[in-house]
């Protein structure tokens, strides 16, 4: 086909009627302290990995509440397990056990395109 | 004539006092410390509208003088019987006293910085608490850090015992957020060079003129507000502080060089309050603060039937709030009275 320079851009609105709640649901499930992020971004501020590359930990509860599962997927991969997130967190989340559970689910709710 | 002892004389003590003895009752004030007037003596002005807290001192000693009622400083109590309707009240120095009704005004303690560990009060030469600071904004207090020389770069960390499961403080102590502003803009008024930062998570303007106060924040003294909570600071060699926060609106994280750190301490129900609860056998709410019967419309009742509360003791409070609260527990206690 030729190319003509044009592409479809895909809308930047979060359509959250296209919402897919499974991994979210499952996550909040088997870790209740998810539900309770107030975003103060404390994790992030002390954590070891983003400091040298672009891996936000709390943006982990964002990508999950808004579907972005790809982004999700390569996102957890820079996470080290290393915890100093979890002394900080002024809400007692228990984020090395999120980022686990995401790793062991996310595959299942990929979306089939993707 | 009817007698009531109200337990703590800072400003909820005294101005339910004041109220009762203008209702023509006899009361008592017990307050644990020398004086009264309570935590307000070490404060030096008062949101939004920076009123000199001497000016309040002034005219609620002044009104005492006028009430005549009795007061017993440097006094605790130590047990509170009820028999045949009236409380048998012994004091710490062995005084005993019947009354028929019991006010506990026992106010709050400020969160003690050492347990947040991580922002290095009292290890770090340069951190300092909203207490500290207003002792030194009095006239004549010295804001001079390391080799003698005015802080460049100043940093305002809120929430520091408060909205934190790490400090075992759940809840939110209110007046810090406005408290921290205003320190601020006075901060920048002494030292205009300076450049001030607050670290908030959410800034909560609730009250008349806070929101005003903020706006003026940013637009006349050019305070930058940056949303993050610290995670840690550490001390460099010429005793300025690195801290580090994330910059949630940007998404990455931060680190800032500063001369000078203001932990905004919350509040606790503190000892007193503690002890005040066991002494009357009433119930604490999970945040230590004293469990009132009703949100609405009983905020001034105990469990106890003739125990009544006023002011801080019962959550955290502004000073605004805590006069109003104790002119309401006032009321509550008159009326009681009255139909006994």
């Amino acid at each position: 086909m030729k190319n003509f320079g044009y592409s479809i851009i895909k809308q930047r609105t979060i359509d959250y009627d296209q919402f897919d709640g499974r991994l979210l649901n499952e996550v909040l499930e088997m870790e209740p302290s998810f539900k309770v992020c107030l975003s103060c971004g404390g994790c992030t501020a002390t954590c070891s990995a983003g400091d040298l590359v672009s891996f936000n930990v709390r943006r982990m509860n964002l990508l999950l509440r808004r579907g972005e599962t790809i982004e999700l997927e390569s996102e957890i991969q820079k996470c080290m397990l290393c915890g100093k997130c979890m002394l900080v967190c002024p809400r007692g989340i228990n984020l090395r056990n999120v980022i686990m559970l995401i790793k062991k689910s996310i595959a299942k709710y990929k979306p089939i395109n993707s | 004539m009817k007698h009531i002892v109200i337990i703590g004389g800072g400003i909820a003590g005294i101005e339910t006092a004041c109220a009762l003895t203008d209702a023509g009752h006899w009361v008592t004030v017990i307050e644990k410390d020398s004086q009264l007037g309570g935590k307000l003596n070490n404060w030096s002005y008062l949101f939004p509208d920076f009123t000199p807290t001497e000016k309040i001192t002034v005219e609620l000693q002044a009104k005492c003088r006028d009430k005549d009622f009795s007061i017993l400083t440097s006094t605790e109590i130590s047990t509170i019987l009820r028999k045949d309707g009236k409380f048998n009240i012994e004091t710490s120095s062995d005084q005993k006293l019947e009354a028929d009704a019991v006010v506990v005004a026992t106010g709050y303690e400020l969160f003690d910085a050492h347990r947040k560990e991580e922002y290095g009060y009292k290890i770090y030469d340069h951190v300092i608490t909203s207490a500290d600071l207003e002792e030194l904004l009095k006239p004549g207090g010295d804001l001079t850090v390391a080799a003698g020389k005015y802080p460049k770069r100043i940093a305002f960390v809120h929430c520091v015992g408060s909205r934190d499961e790490k400090s075992g403080n759940h809840y939110c102590s209110k007046v810090c957020c406005i408290t921290g502003v205003k320190q601020a803009i006075e901060l920048k008024m002494r030292l205009p060079d300076a450049e001030i930062f607050c670290f908030y998570m959410d800034l909560r303007m609730y009250g008349k003129h806070f929101e005003e106060l903020y706006r003026e924040a940013q637009e006349k003294y050019d305070i930058q507000f940056i949303r993050g909570r610290l995670s840690e600071a550490s001390e460099k060699i010429d005793k300025s502080l690195l801290i580090k926060s994330e910059d949630t609106l940007s998404g990455r994280p931060l680190k800032m060089n500063v001369d000078l750190m203001v932990l905004l301490v919350g509040m606790e129900a503190g000892k007193g309050t503690a002890n005040a609860a066991k002494a009357c056998g009433i119930g604490c709410e999970e945040s230590g603060f004293l469990k009132t019967t009703d949100t609405f419309l009983k905020s001034n009742f105990s469990e106890q039937e003739g125990i009544f509360l006023a002011g801080s003791c019962t959550a955290p409070m502004s000073v605004n709030d805590t006069i109003l609260h104790a002119r309401s527990a006032a009321m509550e206690v008159k009326h009681w009275l009255s139909k006994r």
